[in-house]
């Protein structure tokens, strides 16, 4: 029988055969590419970005990084999580916490962000690794769906379904609140790029590697010696960490606001399709898709009336028949190639 | 509200949970792919039996139209979600989920669109828009029609699927798809029968549900959730697991939400999660699910 759900080798590495390595020209291109975009994301703040645009790139950041942490998962060690937006969502209300009870420092508050939700991603990760194919993401599934229902129904702590908002700008140095929204946005670029660079380094390990070996095909593995499960467990608090970060840079821009509709299975869905249609195993091709998500449902979905996830569900229509391997796959690339 | 109302409460929802699951369930077996827009399908009932029925009173003859209109749109719908996942044919299961996905999230929006955003009430035909003594309590009769026509429901799938030769062949195209295929059989027309049944099936429940729980936005997902749950515990593609399962967790919540309103949302998937664990084939597996 098949695996329902479950992809065992990415659309990516479907045909290995016929391609060749690219020539270097354009092997450069898309370093150059991703280069240049970063440059321009870091110089938004200097190119007149209004307030409005800083504090939707600074959310698309958070989702990028989201993502990212997904496909760390999904597609390196075959995990299909729907847990993750959960995790970020944990990493949020760790943060607004801390802002609320004891300090305004935001350094701090990022790190409370990480410890909660690798925290919660090793108590719940040991039950979600057992699991293989259907029975993964169904797990994964209902566990995101509890943390969901704990905070609409853990009002003394998370607010219920009013939410929780911290309400005063973050400190980097104690005392003086940084009240620019671009200084607010470059932190959390430098937060991004570090944490995008640790998964990158991550996935080029040796360690990335064997997890990409896990995903293709565990029984060899295991007869190779890799203890798989301690492997998959592992990248999955790795990743639940990352998610943590992701959550507090959602709410790092004023007014701090989460509600826990960020943790439903619906944010977790459409998340996940944003790892699949960026292309399994491909960091930028999911940023880039996280980023169409929250732009159509948040920014055009405003101007058109609050139609955002009609025009979102169009897409992903639209995407499975003209993208069958993601945006990675648009144009030829060497194939098992990863970032 | 006395427990055995809350009982009754539990039977009506579970079997209306149960129309829902078993064509999701079956369908999956089918052809692999959890259908994710089944829970729109289920919404555009609710939406229909509004459109047809009204929200104040309605007559038998505007209710039996709804009916008759869910049964032919969701035949329609599903033989539509048919045609598009063809050219996916031979694509990762992922890609059918994304489009299903996608559907959902359009049909969903198309139905606000049409509707309006706010929440609808939908009326039970005369006659039984009243309630009855039961348990010391006023009754909704509504709810006892419904727990009589999901009983028939529930019996007839199981006799069409168990006890048929056309529930024989679509259980072996579940079972073994190739098999069926190398004797002479159009497995796609199995399919595609298959699918627009349960389609037609999720919209009826949809308008069945209408007078008890209305039709609001969020219906569709929270029906997609259940059933999920349902399917899980009761076991992939075994009607009776889906059965008992549906009952299950339509009793547990309705008690729940009485008597330990903290912890019902967390009951329903705590067990799903201990099922998974513990019992991943499910409470009441199959022959053909076991192998999965």
């Amino acid at each position: 029988m098949t695996n329902p759900l479950t992809v065992t080798n990415p659309p990516t590495a479907a045909e290995t055969p016929k391609m060749t390595a690219p020539p270097k020209a354009k092997k450069l291109l898309k370093p150059l590419i991703v280069a240049l975009v970063l440059v321009a994301l870091g110089l938004a703040p200097l190119l007149g970005a209004s307030v409005y645009t800083m504090v939707v790139l600074t959310t698309v950041l958070g989702y990028a990084l989201l993502a990212i942490s997904m496909d760390l998962v999904a597609g390196n060690a075959g995990l299909l999580t729907l847990c993750h937006a959960a995790y970020a969502g944990v990493g949020a209300y760790a943060s607004l916490l801390v802002a609320r009870q004891f300090t305004q420092n935001g350094l701090v508050q990022l790190v409370a962000a990480i410890v909660v939700a690798a925290g919660v991603a090793a108590l719940t990760g040991w039950i979600a690794v057992r699991a293989t194919k259907t029975y993964f993401l169904m797990l994964s599934l209902a566990i995101g769906e509890l943390l969901h229902i704990l905070a609409v129904q853990w009002k003394e702590v998370t607010g219920g379904d009013n939410g929780l908002s911290a309400g005063s700008s973050i400190e980097l140095v104690p005392g003086s609140p940084v009240v620019f929204t671009g200084i607010v946005y470059w932190v959390a670029f430098a937060v991004f790029l570090v944490f995008a660079g640790i998964v990158l380094l991550v996935v080029r390990s040796p360690f990335g590697s064997a997890l990409r070996g896990i995903r293709d095909n565990e029984a060899r593995m295991r007869g190779l010696g890799y203890p798989t499960p301690l492997y998959k467990y592992s990248v999955w608090i790795l990743s639940g960490g990352v998610a943590g970060a992701a959550g507090w840079i959602m709410t790092v821009q004023l007014p701090r606001f989460i509600a826990p509709s960020q943790l439903s299975f619906h944010m977790a869905g459409l998340m996940l399709l944003a790892v699949v249609i960026g292309g399994l195993g491909s960091m930028w091709g999911a940023c880039i898709a996280a980023a169409a998500i929250v732009i159509v449902q948040d920014v055009i979905g405003q101007d058109l009336g609050g139609r955002g996830p009609l025009l979102l569900g169009l897409l992903f229509v639209i995407a499975v028949y003209l993208l069958p391997r993601g945006l990675a796959g648009i144009r030829l690339r060497r194939s098992k190639e990863v970032v | 509200m006395p427990v055995g109302s809350l009982l009754l409460n539990g039977i009506a929802s579970g079997l209306l949970l149960f129309m829902m699951a078993v064509g999701l369930t079956i369908v999956f077996g089918l052809l692999d792919v959890l259908n994710l827009a089944h829970g729109a399908f289920f919404l555009s009932g609710a939406y229909l039996g509004y459109r047809f029925a009204g929200e104040a009173t309605a007559s038998w003859g505007s209710f039996t139209l709804a009916l008759l209109a869910a049964i032919v749109v969701g035949a329609l719908m599903g033989g539509a979600l048919m045609l598009l996942t063809r050219p996916l044919v031979g694509r990762g299961h992922l890609d059918q989920a994304l489009l299903t996905l996608g559907l959902s999230l359009v049909v969903t929006e198309l139905l606000l669109e049409i509707f309006g955003r706010n929440d609808h009430a939908v009326a039970a035909p005369t006659g039984l828009d009243g309630s009855v003594e039961i348990f010391g309590g006023a009754y909704p009769v509504y709810r006892l029609a419904v727990i009589a026509v999901g009983a028939v429901v529930a019996i007839v799938v199981w006799y069409a699927l168990e006890r048929t030769s056309a529930g024989a062949l679509i259980r072996a195209t579940v079972a073994d798809r190739e098999m069926v295929e190398a004797i002479g059989i159009d497995v796609r027309k199995v399919t595609t029968v298959t699918f627009m049944l349960a389609s037609a099936l999720a919209l009826v429940a949809g308008v069945l549900s209408g007078p008890i729980k209305g039709a609001t936005a969020g219906l569709g997902n929270e029906i997609l959730l259940l059933a999920l749950a349902v399917i899980v515990i009761g076991g992939m593609g075994s009607v009776i697991g889906t059965l008992i399962g549906s009952l299950l967790i339509g009793i547990v919540q309705n008690l729940g939400a009485v008597l330990l309103p903290q912890f019902s949302s967390f009951l329903l998937f705590g067990a799903m999660v201990l099922v998974i664990v513990f019992r991943p084939q499910g409470l009441f597996p199959t022959a053909a699910a076991v192998e999965r």
